[in-house]
């Protein structure tokens, strides 16, 4: 669900093994400064699953780990930007770790983004702040989706657009990936409703979006791989070359 | 040591990006000021340049930081242009006598030394945030980020430029 632009140069970016190794240097200094509010924060997560994982056990219908869809890499955070329109967030795991374009990067508190440039070590980030992001996103529990976008104007808050007008929308309701995407799966959170209006045709809502992430603040991250991607990529090929 | 000009811009020009990329890159102040203060290369690089040399160098340390901070050529646009105006920017601030034999910075006032480092930077903050926003529905927003982080590197700039000043010019 994203069009490439390729507004990131392929060779000259922070994933290289220069850049790549000098900003993982330095944030392997810097990263002591905040270590024990980064496990205040990774063991809230834990708790969070293992709440999930007690309320499954009486289904046996729960799918293992192995026969999945999804892979699920963690990587960290080794530079963050926030303050350009169009922002990247390079991370310490590259192709070595079967790390590769198109495949969607969370935190334990939503989506960060999509992996836009690899080297062997690192890869960069096309983050939810980036005037070229387009992720498809839905109103939790309902199946009304639109495209998630980024205004420029403030790191917390990215807007929702073309949900139409038929929805019906309260101020505090969850965002979340949708299911049209084949990059992240579906409900995965991103923020929830701060405000909404009609667009200037009077169509469809445009809707922003107070993110759960503090976009500022992002040190552990998970990459998701989609297992099928490839051959829904190729069957959605094959079907437009018919018509 | 500091007598050889090309050691020493060589050693300027590698910890100003080290200090660019490192550090103020990061700073984030008020959730949007990220002072460009590698600015300072064009302010300390000697009166008497090798035009071409000094064109290229401009380019050469925007196209670093932007490797380093993934804003593909937004600061080498704005170093070479702040390298190209340089002369002109000289000649507005301490008049036609710059190109002489004998004139060195210690000749020049405070202000004129403040007018023209603010000059460059005026000059480098436009030429980045406007490309980098290149939007015409941003233009509060560009004017605000040129505005709060012109005046942030401005008095970085002035405060290193006291801290690492030098007996002889």
């Amino acid at each position: 669900m994203r069009s490439h632009s390729y507004h990131q140069s392929k060779f000259f970016n922070s994933s290289k093994w220069f850049t790549g190794s000098l900003l993982s240097a330095k944030t392997g200094i810097s990263d002591y400064f905040n270590l024990a509010e980064e496990n205040q924060r990774l063991a809230e997560e834990n708790k969070r699953l293992r709440l999930q994982l007690f309320s499954r056990k009486s289904q046996p219908s729960s799918p293992s780990p192995l026969n999945s869809t999804y892979d699920i890499t963690h990587a960290r955070v080794i530079k963050n930007m926030y303050t350009s329109p169009r922002n990247y967030v390079t991370i310490n795991k590259g192709r070595e770790d079967n790390i590769a374009q198109d495949m969607g990067v969370i935190t334990p508190l939503g989506v960060l983004g999509i992996v836009e440039n690899t080297s062997n070590g690192f890869a960069t980030v096309q983050s939810v702040l980036n005037t070229k992001s387009n992720i498809n996103a839905k109103i939790k529990n309902t199946n009304y989706f639109g495209s998630l976008q980024w205004d420029a104007f403030d790191y917390s808050v990215v807007q929702l657009v073309d949900i139409p007008r038929s929805a019906t929308l309260t101020v505090g309701d969850t965002i979340a990936t949708g299911a049209m995407s084949s990059i992240f799966p579906e409900d995965i959170p991103i923020g929830v409703i701060q405000k909404y209006e009609l667009n200037q045709n009077q169509s469809s809502y445009t809707i922003q979006v107070e993110l759960f992430n503090d976009m500022a603040n992002i040190k552990n991250v998970y990459v998701i791989r989609n297992r099928d991607r490839a051959e829904i990529l190729e069957l959605q090929k094959s079907t437009d070359n018919v018509e | 040591m500091w007598n050889n000009p090309i050691l020493l811009n060589g050693l300027r020009f590698v910890l100003l990006v080290f200090a660019q990329v490192m550090i103020f890159n990061r700073l984030n102040v008020l959730g949007f000021i990220n002072p460009m203060i590698y600015v300072l290369f064009f302010y300390w690089y000697p009166i008497k340049t090798n035009r071409p040399l000094f064109l290229f160098l401009g380019f050469f340390i925007g196209f670093v930081i932007d490797i380093f901070s993934d804003t593909m050529a937004l600061h080498a646009m704005a170093g070479l242009t702040v390298a190209f105006t340089r002369p002109l920017i000289m000649r507005f601030c301490f008049g036609g006598n710059y190109e002489f034999q004998g004139f060195t910075f210690k000749n020049t006032t405070r202000t004129q030394r403040v007018t023209f480092l603010l000059l460059l930077i005026l000059i480098q903050h436009i030429i980045f945030f406007t490309f980098e926003l290149l939007s015409f529905s941003h233009i509060l927003l560009l004017l605000k980020k040129i505005l709060f982080t012109s005046i942030f590197t401005l008095l970085l700039c002035v405060l290193l430029s006291s801290l690492f000043a030098r007996e002889v010019d």
